[in-house]
């Protein structure tokens, strides 16, 4: 399910396994989004799915512009928080007035709240790409942000607008208060979300917002306006954007402007570029990977976002494929079958890897909670911020930890530059 | 008959710098139609001008009796006019075959859809398939377009720039930077891609020009000197005093 090149000619041969892999993988999905909470059902993996699984529509919209079309946006949230804030406006009118809608057509509303404001926007905004599309969202994004503190009515200012979620009309005796039954919407949506923005890739227009992305000039002389072609896919990531606003005015039955605001925008930025871009289910395991950091870091350090900060600058320098760029990097390994020529040498990179990233742990928290005097928990090992003992043991595992690591990395390198090289050798290219 | 192309009196400057004077120029439909000329005497400058990748200062340039001076590339090239670049001008990271099958897309009257998947688009698939064929690249369908060695490239070039099916084929430079052998192979290709189409070439190959062209134009500054067959290229005393030289004898 890559949107990318399938760069090997084995790849063509299999074309009828492909299609049955196609249909198989969405089902899968489909089966796992239905047993995850059977499994793990506790409230707190329940609140973590549903924030998960919006968070992954959210990330695959983003990637509509930026993986496949080209299009950096600093202001993503925009058109997110809009679908919010329309899909809260009408659930209390339709709570006011007992209009006949049910909850779980509520987060098209929030996609229709999206692509109307991408609608009235981004004709101006798709003209040029690059950096001036990407100063424009931000300028956008700013503008709307705040504008919501100010126009009270609409916005509510800075407690937001507050809903219920269970005065809509209940459909098949679900009322939508459980949070049971909200995961069971939010699947639905994202199942359906990932499988229509797949399709997206798959059309005629998909192909050419990857034309665009690749070489706007060219389009332009194979019959294709390429400023229609960016309208078109601004307007869908804003309807998919809006979906996932909408969703999570369900979730916390409130939009308020943080939905709209920079750090939204940058959030999904992350979760997508982290994830890798470059082929569908990359946003996918961004979603998923920053929103657990998100719920996991916030609850043992308060200086959470550094963290974020140092992987997103490690992944942008040494992986600026994402992750699926270091997995889809294994195919031909695993085609050729010379992945087990590399593994030992990861294995071994492993140890002083995390020795290093310790240090840098232990360091971090160190300057954090210097002037607190605080204990630090690492591996069940208490550290005392003030002691220079502790200061002793980040350097060396700092330090010490970076020299021998990057020995291993060497080795790594070679490692798979031959295990590449013979995959190539055999037919299965890099 | 009207003609394909008909440049009246287009004139390009660049703030104060004159590009382009006075040209005129005149392309039979059918007809092979070489431009010639010195380095920067504006060959591609007027292909950017017809090809409506940049405006004319005045003038008037006539696409098959339509005025198209003034129109868009993707407007041009809708109304029947495709162009290749000199230098290699593809969609990198995406497949040989995605690469044509763009090109096709148009043409066939799939436009910007979004309701139809792609891969079952009979007439595309066969079109595509088709192309690439033609220019010797089926066998590096999956390949994506920036792996491919220069002389593959410059075949997808040309692939793409006649996939659409456009009766008027403009083509610069297509051969630079080829070996001998490549070129042959190349000119031969063009020949029979367009054969019963219109097709203007930019080439500096004098072999490759005297052996496809059936009129030729000489651009010095930015002005057609003289027009004609490659027999009264030859014999024009302008031609040879301007550009030519010894090298035609």
């Amino acid at each position: 399910m890559t949107d990318a090149p399938t760069p090997s000619l084995a790849a063509a041969k299999q074309e009828p396994g492909g299609v049955l892999g196609f249909y198989g993988v969405w089902l899968l999905a489909a089966i796992a989004l239905v047993v995850l909470p059977l499994i793990f059902s506790s409230g707190g993996s329940l609140t973590s799915f549903c924030l998960i699984g919006i968070a992954i529509i959210f990330a695959l919209s983003y990637n509509i512009l930026l993986g496949q079309t080209g299009l950096l946006s600093f202001g993503h949230a925009v058109q997110y928080g809009l679908g919010g804030f329309l899909a809260v406006h009408v659930m209390n009118a339709g709570a006011n007035h007992n209009w006949p809608i049910p909850l779980p057509v509520i987060p098209l509303v929030g996609g229709i709240g999206g692509m109307a404001f991408a609608l009235l926007v981004g004709w101006v905004m798709t003209k040029r790409a690059g950096t001036v599309f990407a100063m424009i969202s931000l300028g956008i994004g700013e503008l709307v942000a705040s504008s919501s503190l100010i126009l009270r009515s609409v916005f509510g200012g800075e407690s937001g607008i507050t809903t219920d979620r269970t005065s809509l009309m209940p459909m098949f005796g679900w009322t939508f208060g459980p949070q049971i039954q909200v995961y069971y919407l939010i699947a639905f949506w994202v199942l359906v979300s990932a499988i229509a923005m797949y399709a997206l890739t798959r059309t005629p227009l998909g192909r050419i917002c990857n034309a665009v992305r690749d070489n706007p000039e060219r389009v332009e002389f194979i019959g294709y306006d390429p400023h229609v072609v960016r309208y078109l896919a601004y307007m869908f990531a804003g309807f998919f954007a809006g979906i996932a606003g909408g969703l999570t005015a369900i979730n916390f039955e409130i939009a308020n402007s943080a939905y709209l605001g920079a750090t939204q925008s940058g959030l999904v930025l992350f979760s997508a570029f982290i994830g890798g871009t470059a082929y569908f289910f990359g946003p996918i395991l961004g979603a998923i990977l920053v929103t657990y950091l998100q719920l996991g870091l916030t609850s043992v350090t308060s200086v959470w976002q550094l963290y974020f900060g140092v992987i997103f600058i490690g992944i942008v320098m040494f992986a600026p494929g994402g992750i699926a760029g270091i997995l889809m990097k294994h195919r031909p390994l695993i085609r050729a079958g010379t992945l087990g020529t590399v593994i030992p040498s990861y294995l071994v990179a492993v140890i002083p890897t995390l020795a290093f990233a310790l240090g840098i742990i232990l360091t971090i928290e160190t300057v954090a909670r210097f002037s607190g005097g605080d204990v630090i928990n690492l591996l069940g090992i208490p550290f005392v911020a003030t002691a220079p003992t502790t200061w002793a043991a980040a350097a060396v595992l700092v330090v010490g930890g970076f020299l021998v690591a990057r020995i291993t990395w060497r080795r790594v390198a070679e490692a798979w530059d031959r295990a590449a090289t013979v995959a190539r050798d055999r037919g299965y290219l890099a | 008959m009207t003609a394909a192309i008909q440049v009246n009196a287009v004139e390009k400057s660049f703030g104060n710098v004159q590009i382009i004077r006075d040209l005129n120029l005149s392309v039979a439909k059918g007809e092979r139609h070489a431009i010639i000329g010195p380095n920067g005497a504006g060959k591609s400058t007027t292909f950017n001008l017809i090809s409506g990748h940049i405006k004319p200062t005045s003038g008037e340039i006539r696409l098959n009796g339509e005025v198209t001076s003034g129109l868009r590339p993707f407007e041009i090239n809708r109304r029947g006019l495709s162009r290749s670049f000199q230098v290699t001008n593809v969609f990198a990271r995406m497949t040989v075959w995605e690469n044509v099958r763009c090109a096709v897309l148009w043409a066939t009257g799939h436009r910007y859809a979004f309701w139809k998947n792609v891969d079952s688009l009979p007439e595309v698939k066969q079109r595509t398939a088709q192309i690439l064929d033609d220019i010797h690249l089926s066998h590096r369908r999956d390949v994506p377009a920036g792996l491919l060695t220069y002389a593959e490239q410059r075949e997808l070039e040309i692939g793409i720039t006649i996939a659409g099916g456009a009766s008027v084929i403009m083509l610069d430079e297509p051969t630079a930077g080829m070996s001998h052998a490549e070129t042959e192979r190349a000119v031969a290709l063009i020949r029979r891609l367009t054969e019963g189409r219109t097709l203007v070439i930019v080439e500096h190959d004098m072999s490759v020009v005297f052996g496809l062209a059936d009129r030729i134009s000489v651009l010095v500054y930015g002005h057609i000197i003289a027009s004609g067959t490659p027999e009264e290229i030859r014999g024009n005393p302008k031609v040879k005093e301007a550009y030519l030289g010894e090298e035609v004898d």
